[in-house]
């Protein structure tokens, strides 16, 4: 089932990804052989089977609710592109 | 002291000198990096060469070695795979998105064999987000094959494995998703193990697809890999997945002397996968690997065919599940808290989608789109579920294969090194080379690449051996045992400045 350019463009904004104009027909003309691949697994008839998300079958680990951090937001945010007062900064979202 | 050059020489060796005071750990990293200038302008193997860290780190271990508090590893140079966060140094992963990122931390396997007292001589240059077999995605341009200048190194570790083949530095780590360590390895003629998944911590490990990704060795041996490898391992509470086992002394396995000098892998099944022998792989590979195979048995192994009727479903399912992993791995990347952001937009959205769409590089872009995709709602039981029944099946091939065989044995991969460029314009193509090594992750699985030999060009050839679970001592005594009766591993590419 071949994409259409507008599902492509839904996809992209879904993943926040920017596509410029020119490189849509391309970006679905591979969208497409990989759907291709991926879409032979669908043949398999795996009624029964339970999935497997993780090689290894591990509980969560818990651990008690204390901080063991220490404050290091200075260091984290010296690689952020802009921040201010400890705070990053964003466009602005709210009127 | 032989005539072997320092450079050439394995870590056991340079151990030896180091503790003889025969040369110090100064002295030797000087080497190495004198050989990365000379060298590296041909290559392009690392993104990040580090100088004056490395020498500063060297005069630690020196004066670790006055003291006599040397371990394996102190001393000895290493290069790690941008992938691994390095506090105070540049961690691009390969990316645009990441080329002004230094990291504010160490990943854990930094911090482990910082402990070790290794000397970081850099970073290797590796596929963007991993996300590649040849080192052509990446965004500090192509690694070159330096057993052929012009064709890839494999990847996504291709930086590690061109490094080591290079011998631009005797070890160095890699991580393997869907075979990221073990095909570059075989494309440059060097060994390299994945262990079993969860015995090497993913923290500071920049993600791509959580329940796949593991952390390895390179090496000039298998005896240089379990040196590596058994510094890298042990549990991390800051890893979900990390399994809390007491770490193995690989390296002291490899040492023991076999009951039978003439006959060391008397006792050993091999299982030959009948699919991985089927048509696909080119007959000078096929050639290569059964001969290897010969030599096993004259080691005293059996061998054995055996079946994994699913492996032919591992493609699809891997790339499923990876690039599904991978566009929730890869959203964190927002142009707010690291990494890039565009210089010019609209609003908060127009500003994540430029960021992230200047950031990223095609093949990225594609995976996060596909991953997208099979997330979305409606399709997730068609894709992300059914590739997981799949990875079940695969698994349960795997259980079954091992209930009749110690190890398994087949290629790497199907093709030697390619041309740069020629796969490029075609993913699928590319992706479908991954046939052996990516029914290994998604069992979780232990892998290592061995070389076996070279193609009428001159190009690697690599062995693939896999383990069952925590077998990584009898993987790297396997081929030990094979590098002790044969010389491929030894064979130097001829590299001119």
């Amino acid at each position: 089932m071949p994409l259409s350019n507008e599902q492509v463009e839904r996809l992209a904004r879904l993943a926040r990804l920017a596509v410029s104009e020119d490189a849509i027909d391309t970006t679905r003309a591979q969208l497409d052989s990989i759907f291709a691949l991926i879409t032979q697994m669908q043949a398999v008839d795996t009624t029964g089977i339970a999935p497997m998300s993780h090689p290894q079958e591990l509980a969560a680990r818990l651990r008690d609710d204390v901080v063991t951090e220490t404050d290091r937001r200075a260091a984290f945010q010296a690689v952020a592109p802009q921040s201010e007062a400890g705070l990053y900064l964003v466009p602005q979202v709210i009127e | 002291m032989s005539d072997t050059p320092l450079f050439d020489a394995s870590v056991s060796f340079l151990r030896r000198a180091l503790d003889a005071r025969k040369i110090s750990s100064v002295e030797l990293a000087s080497v190495f990096l004198d050989r990365i200038a000379t060298l590296e302008p041909k290559l392009n193997a690392f993104v990040t060469v580090d100088r004056e860290r490395a020498l500063a780190d060297a005069k630690a271990a020196d004066a670790r070695i006055a003291k006599g508090e040397a371990g394996p590893l102190t001393g000895i140079p290493l290069a790690h795979k941008d992938v691994f966060c390095t506090e105070g140094v540049l961690t691009s992963c390969g990316s645009k998105m990441l080329a002004n990122f230094v990291s504010p931390y160490d990943a854990h396997v930094v911090t482990l064999l910082k402990d070790a007292g290794v000397v970081c001589l850099g970073k290797t240059n590796m596929d963007e987000f991993a996300m590649g077999s040849s080192t052509e995605t990446s965004h500090f341009g192509s690694t070159h094959n330096p057993w052929k200048p012009g064709h890839v190194p494999g990847g996504s570790s291709g930086g590690s494995a061109a490094a080591v083949a290079a011998r631009l530095a005797p070890i160095a780590t890699g991580t393997d998703t869907g075979g990221s360590i073990r095909q570059p390895a075989s494309f440059c003629n060097v060994t390299g193990i994945k262990p079993t998944y969860g015995l090497v911590s993913r923290y500071g490990l920049i993600a791509y697809a959580s329940s796949l990704d593991q952390g390895g060795a390179f090496g000039g041996s298998a005896e240089d890999c379990a040196l590596l490898l058994g510094a890298m391992t042990g549990f991390d509470k800051r890893d979900s997945t990390s399994l809390d086992r007491a770490p193995e002394n690989y390296a002291a396995a490899l040492a023991a002397p076999p009951a039978d000098a003439a006959k060391p892998l008397a006792g050993l099944t091999v299982g030959l996968p009948r699919e991985f022998f089927a048509a696909g792989m080119s007959d000078d590979i096929r050639v290569a690997v059964d001969a290897a195979l010969a030599q096993y048995r004259a080691l005293g192994a059996t061998t054995r065919e055996v079946d994994l009727p699913n492996a032919k479903l591992a493609i699809p399912a891997y790339y499923v599940i990876a690039m599904a992993e991978a566009s929730s791995n890869l959203s964190r990347f927002d142009g707010v808290r690291y990494g890039h952001r565009a210089a010019h937009y609209d609003d908060l959205f127009d500003m994540y989608c430029k960021s992230r769409g200047e950031g990223f590089g095609d093949e990225v872009k594609r995976r996060i789109l596909v991953g997208t995709y099979v997330l979305s709602h409606g399709y997730y039981d068609a894709y992300y579920l059914q590739a997981q029944k799949l990875r079940r099946l695969i698994a349960e091939d795997f259980r079954r294969a091992f209930a009749e065989c110690d190890l398994i044995a087949g290629p790497t991969s199907p093709v030697t090194a390619w041309a740069l460029g020629a796969m490029s314009g075609d993913p699928v193509q590319m992706y479908l080379a991954d046939i052996y090594t990516t029914p290994v992750n998604l069992a979780g699985l232990p892998g290592l690449s061995h070389p076996c030999g070279f193609d009428r060009a001159g190009l690697p050839v690599g062995l693939q051996l896999i383990g069952n679970y925590f077998s990584e001592a009898k993987l790297l005594e396997a081929a030990h045992r094979f590098q002790q009766a044969t010389d491929w591993h030894l064979r130097r590419p001829a590299l001119a400045a």
